[in-house]
């Protein structure tokens, strides 16, 4: 009986690996393919944004950022004071939400008792997730009626004689936006913080302990400067979620397009003006590309604040040496 | 500016320091017990350091030498739940006293660890760590103190034209010296290294281990080691350990060519089981 040859194990594997081959090519095409497709996205939402600007970049030019006359029935716009609310809700809320989140985190990582270590990280991390309408609907609701009632006047009465905290008290206004801002990038910064803090290795901590540190100086003198880029990523994460905050802030700045010293007064934002007139400016108008030139500008700060970071974080590593 | 209360102490701790002759015990257990929760870590551990040598360590992983060491500058602590139980005295004073100046007694006690742990910081920095902290050295001594350190960790000549580099970009072998350097900052008595080696080639290895041998001249040296080559080169005596308990302990010669215990000699010849 003739034996049929034993497969040939060369031929077999050749054939594999050419299919294997072929596997690779098409893998290694999706992954390029995808890794295109950010750069591209961005370089299409640029062109979209420029283009829809394009009449209110022609109509105003430069000046569109240094003047403060919204008024769409006479096709007027200036856009100062919008980026004045962006710009100054989100440095209040950095400068409440900072020391506070790497408070709480420092906390969570050297100092709380294990039991509750993780029991409440899982909670801020809930913190993180609630939508921002949900947090914006609690401001409202809530919070102004405590502020109004008691937090305000308060200030009004012992620091009055700062120009901030003069005038009328609104319920809604720079500091109301500011305050539920905080509470918003609060569990984004700490809980980025944490995981930085946890991963610094225990050996820093131990080197400093050894060499006399107590506690609090390990915490200050080693692990807190070691982990020190990696926190500045965490602010940055929070200022980033600030900037570009919609709905909560809409809901709680009280939109008026002006420029007020106190932090009781009203105001607006980039991001509240587009969500609120978009709807009722019609396509094509000189105002719905006044709002598409607001986004523009936005969009830069955001770029803009994001380089800076990342210089900064470049900057500190080469000099650590990391 | 004044200085810390705590650095006023630990000055002062130092002066009144009669630093015991050689030959006399800096270190020294009596019965020392120690835990890790319900897991007892050492049992009955009586055993003295001679001050100005070096003293090796060995025993099979696991058997509690670094848990000994570390029992040593009561680092310990920073783990929940551990216990000790027994005498342990550092040139006479009780480790585990509650009433110890725990910051004054790791100024006393230097630590060297197994992976060399430098901070991201400039080489400088690195040294100046401690005598900064605990305000040992006016800024304007700095640099002497800094240079001195350097020289006798023996990292002088490679590092002298970058201090200001950071430590990071250091060869392990330079990192596990420039931390030899930083624990010498706070001029300790004792110090401790937990397999300082370990993670070292061979030239910078002996590098390491001839500084050791100098530096016996005026510390007290306990050093952790698996490498035995290692231990009969550095140390003049050595302590076996097994599974928490003191073994043999001896001139060094002795216990590698006469141990008096089988287990030792099981050990050392690499009958171990
Ligand atoms: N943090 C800890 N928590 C609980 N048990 C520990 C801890 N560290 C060490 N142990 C236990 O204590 C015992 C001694 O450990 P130790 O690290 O002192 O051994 P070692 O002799 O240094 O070993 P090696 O040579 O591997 O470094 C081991 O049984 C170990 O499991
Ligand atoms: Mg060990």
């Amino acid at each position: 009986m003739p034996t049929t040859p034993p497969p040939d194990d060369v031929a077999t594997s050749d054939a594999s690996l050419a299919l294997s081959a072929w596997g690779d090519r098409i893998f290694k095409g999706l992954l390029v393919a995808s890794a295109l497709a950010a750069p591209a996205l961005l370089v299409a939402l640029l062109w979209q944004l420029l283009s829809g600007a394009a009449p209110a970049i022609g109509a105003f030019g430069f000046s569109f950022i240094t003047d403060s006359i919204w008024d769409p029935v006479a096709e007027k716009f200036g856009a100062l004071p919008l980026v004045f609310g962006t710009l100054l809700t989100s440095f209040l809320a950095l400068l409440l939400a900072v020391p506070l989140s790497l408070g709480v985190a420092i906390y969570l990582t050297e100092f709380a008792p294990e039991r509750i270590r993780q029991p409440i990280a899982m909670v801020i991390e809930l913190l993180a997730a609630i939508p921002s309408v949900v947090y914006g609907l609690w401001g409202i609701f809530v919070m102004i009626p405590i502020l109004q009632s008691s937090v305000y006047p308060f200030l009004e009465a012992n620091f009055g004689w700062l120009p901030i905290f003069q005038g009328p008290i609104y319920g809604p206004s720079v500091l109301s936006a500011s305050l539920i801002l905080t509470i918003m990038v609060m569990p984004f910064i700490m809980s980025v913080a944490r995981e930085v803090l946890l991963a610094v290795p225990a050996g820093q901590r131990e080197a400093a302990t050894a060499l006399g540190a107590t506690r609090w100086e390990a915490v200050t003198t080693a692990i807190v400067p070691y982990a020190k880029s990696g926190i500045v990523g965490a602010i940055i994460l929070g200022l980033g979620r600030a900037l570009g905050e919609t709905m909560a802030v809409t809901m709680l700045i009280g939109n008026r397009h002006d420029i007020a010293a106190s932090l009781f007064a009203p105001g607006y934002s980039m991001a509240a003006v587009i969500a609120n007139e978009f709807a009722e400016a019609g396509l094509g108008t000189l105002h719905a590309s006044a709002l598409t030139y607001v986004a523009l500008i936005l969009f830069a700060v955001t770029v803009l604040v994001n380089a800076a970071a990342r210089l900064m974080i470049w900057r500190m590593n080469r000099g650590a040496g990391k | 500016m004044t200085p810390p209360v705590r650095a006023t102490l630990a000055a002062g701790a130092r002066s009144t320091d009669a630093t015991p002759a050689k030959g006399a015990a800096a270190v020294e257990a009596t019965d020392f017990c120690f835990w890790y929760g319900a897991n007892q870590a050492l049992f009955d551990l009586s055993l003295a350091f001679d001050a100005k040598a070096v003293t090796a360590i060995i025993g099979p992983s696991g058997c509690g030498k670094s848990t000994f060491l570390r029992c040593i500058n009561r680092m310990n602590l920073l783990i929940p739940g551990t216990r000790a139980a027994g005498e342990l005295c550092v040139e006479g004073r009780p480790v585990y006293d509650p009433a110890i100046d725990l910051v004054a007694h790791r100024l006393r006690v230097g630590m060297v660890f197994q992976r060399a742990n430098p901070f991201p910081k400039s080489i400088f920095a690195n040294v100046a760590y401690g005598p900064t902290l605990n305000a040992l050295v006016s800024k304007r001594d700095m640099p002497d103190v800094v240079e001195q350190c350097l020289r006798r960790a023996a990292l002088w000549d490679e590092v002298k034209d970058r201090l200001d580099a950071p430590a990071t970009g250091l060869s392990g072998g330079q990192q596990q010296r420039l931390c030899i350097a930083r624990a010498l900052a706070n001029s300790p008595s004792v110090l401790l290294m937990d397999e300082p080696c370990s993670a070292l080639d061979p030239i910078a290895t002996q590098k390491v281990e001839e500084l050791i041998f100098e530096l016996r001249q005026d510390f007290t040296i306990i050093i952790v080691t698996h490498n035995m080559q290692q231990a009969a080169r550095v140390a003049q005596r050595t302590a076996f350990f097994e599974a928490g308990r003191l073994v043999e302990y001896g001139e060094t010669d002795q216990i590698f060519t006469a141990p008096a215990k089988e287990r030792t000699e099981a050990y050392i010849t690499g009958r171990f089981g």
